[in-house]
């Protein structure tokens, strides 16, 4: 796929912006077409395109987890993603999770447990349990606090985070 | 970030045509190095090429016995594959004490070889570092070099490699199977990345043209007896002040082959096969493991910060031999 335009002549093209790329994205289930420059972060795409803020921009370098999505059910940093490549996938963002009203279990876990102050890392630490749940390679509480350090949460709330995943994976253990 | 053009190849010589076609362009695959420097302005190609849909992205018995990791596998596929955890276990244990599981979920494996070799002063734009801008400088060799390199070092770099799955590749004795224009041509991993000498702004030896289409792992695993130990600042999700790969084949208590890499103190992971050879023949034991760690650390300079790495790499190396020796006995 080569999307420089062909109708473009050189100079012109040389002085302007390259041109926008076409994707489309099936996020929370819903098929969205976008016309996006190919610098453009899924993390931006998903804040400023489709005003999806609940995702939330931490660093912007792939070392706070704030910007956690599943992207068919993995868990990646959409900081570091370019909305570009990610097209034909599904992505679920924290506004996706609650069905028919109803919080998702580990939504829910989250308000139980307190696991949170200021809850600006909230969203992604919830995708990333999710994710790690998904992956199925927790066993011990250490594995949980190792493969949620991608994680960071300034309020220091880990105590009760830890406690939510622990939860959440014996659920999954139950099913 | 600048502004560049994209493309998405569709196989592997389209990607190499593409990348060819201009002067700065750069294959994007996983994105989590090259993002992150293009977002502070230290890379700054003009046009990438997207590698992510090419068909490299399998892992595969060779005709040798060993397996075939596609460039494409992500790093958490790979330290997950079954056959990759029951025949090369140091290299899982390696690939899961790096990073964070939302980035091994992202980075792959050729992209993991290619994230530049760097150092604080490399992300400090504001700074002098003949890696960023050749000829500005070295900023950490009198500066905070903490983290930094101990062997290897030239007078214009002292910049490390951070993978730690490039340090047990290292150990296991990988090779790296590239395709450019010339066409394919296999590097073995110790040959793959480079040290600094006067040209610290190139890490690796691959050319402007090649793409990483697999790494292929020999036969032997090591898997009886082996350690992949990470000395840090904090359990998880930082750089190794210093690691060691530890592999050992023994019969009964006698060395038959011993392998040792080291991350966290080089340009490139350190590996001394003649260091290794001292243990052939011997008994396993602390005091000829000691040996090998003193022949490891012969030359080692430190820059202040770092002096401390000298002394702890010798004894992270006795400790990672003892405990791959005495695997059995914790199983």
């Amino acid at each position: 796929m080569k999307n420089k335009p062909e109708h473009e002549n050189t100079e012109t093209a040389s002085l302007s912006s390259p041109p926008k790329e076409t994707v489309t994205l099936h996020i929370n289930g819903e098929a969205k077409q976008l016309e996006v420059e190919p610098w453009t972060s899924l993390l931006d795409l998903l804040r400023d395109h489709l005003n999806l803020t609940g995702t939330k921009k931490g660093c912007d370098h792939g070392q706070c987890g704030a910007c956690t999505v599943l992207v068919d059910g993995k868990r990646i940093n959409s900081c570091l993603t370019l909305a570009v490549m990610k097209d034909g996938t599904k992505i679920t963002t924290i506004e996706g999770l609650a069905k028919d009203g109803e919080l998702h279990p580990v939504q829910q876990a989250f308000i139980d447990h307190d696991a949170f102050q200021c809850g600006y890392c909230t969203p992604g630490q919830i995708c990333s349990t999710i994710g790690l749940i998904n992956e199925g390679k927790a066993k011990t509480l250490d594995d949980i606090r190792d493969l949620m350090s991608g994680n960071v949460c300034r309020c220091g709330a880990y105590t009760n985070i830890v406690k939510v995943v622990q939860e959440a994976l014996e659920r999954s253990q139950q099913r | 970030m600048r502004s560049f053009t994209y493309t998405r190849a569709n196989d592997v010589a389209n990607a190499v045509d593409e990348v060819s076609a201009e002067k700065e362009s750069k294959f994007i695959a996983g994105g989590t190095n090259l993002l992150d420097l293009m977002k502070i302005q230290v890379e700054r190609p003009s046009h990438l090429v997207d590698i992510t849909r090419l068909a490299l992205d399998t892992i595969e018995e060779t005709a040798e016995g060993g397996l075939r990791l596609g460039a494409l596998v992500t790093n958490a596929d790979t330290a997950y594959h079954e056959q990759v955890e029951k025949r090369y276990p140091l290299l899982s244990h390696a690939i899961l004490a790096g990073a964070t599981a939302q980035l091994r979920n992202m980075a792959t494996d050729g992209g993991n070889l290619m994230q530049r070799t760097r150092c604080y002063y490399f992300y400090d734009t504001d700074t002098p570092c003949n890696k960023r801008e050749p000829g500005s400088g070295c900023s950490a060799i009198n500066g905070y070099n903490r983290d930094l390199a101990i062997l290897g070092t030239s007078e214009h770099c002292i910049a490390t490699h951070p993978s730690d799955m490039a340090v047990a590749l290292a150990a296991l004795e990988a090779n790296v199977r590239v395709t450019g224009k010339a066409g394919e041509r296999v590097i073995p991993f110790s040959e793959f990345h480079r040290l600094p000498g006067d040209t610290p702004h190139i890490d690796t030896n691959l050319k402007p043209d090649e793409i990483i289409t697999a790494i292929d792992l020999p036969a032997k695993g090591f898997a009886d007896h082996y350690t992949y130990l990470k000395l840090r600042d904090r359990a998880s999700y930082a750089f190794a002040l210093v690691s060691v790969a530890a592999a050992l084949d023994l019969d009964g208590d006698t060395v038959k082959e011993a392998r040792v890499a080291l991350g966290g103190v080089a340009h490139k992971p350190w590996r001394i096969p003649e260091a290794e050879a001292l243990l052939k023949g011997k008994p396993a034991t602390r005091e000829n493991f000691q040996k090998v760690a003193e022949a490891y650390v012969q030359g080692a300079k430190g820059y202040g910060h770092n002096d401390f790495k000298i002394e702890l790499a010798k004894r992270a190396i006795v400790r990672a031999l003892l405990q791959a020796k005495e695997m059995e006995a914790k199983l």
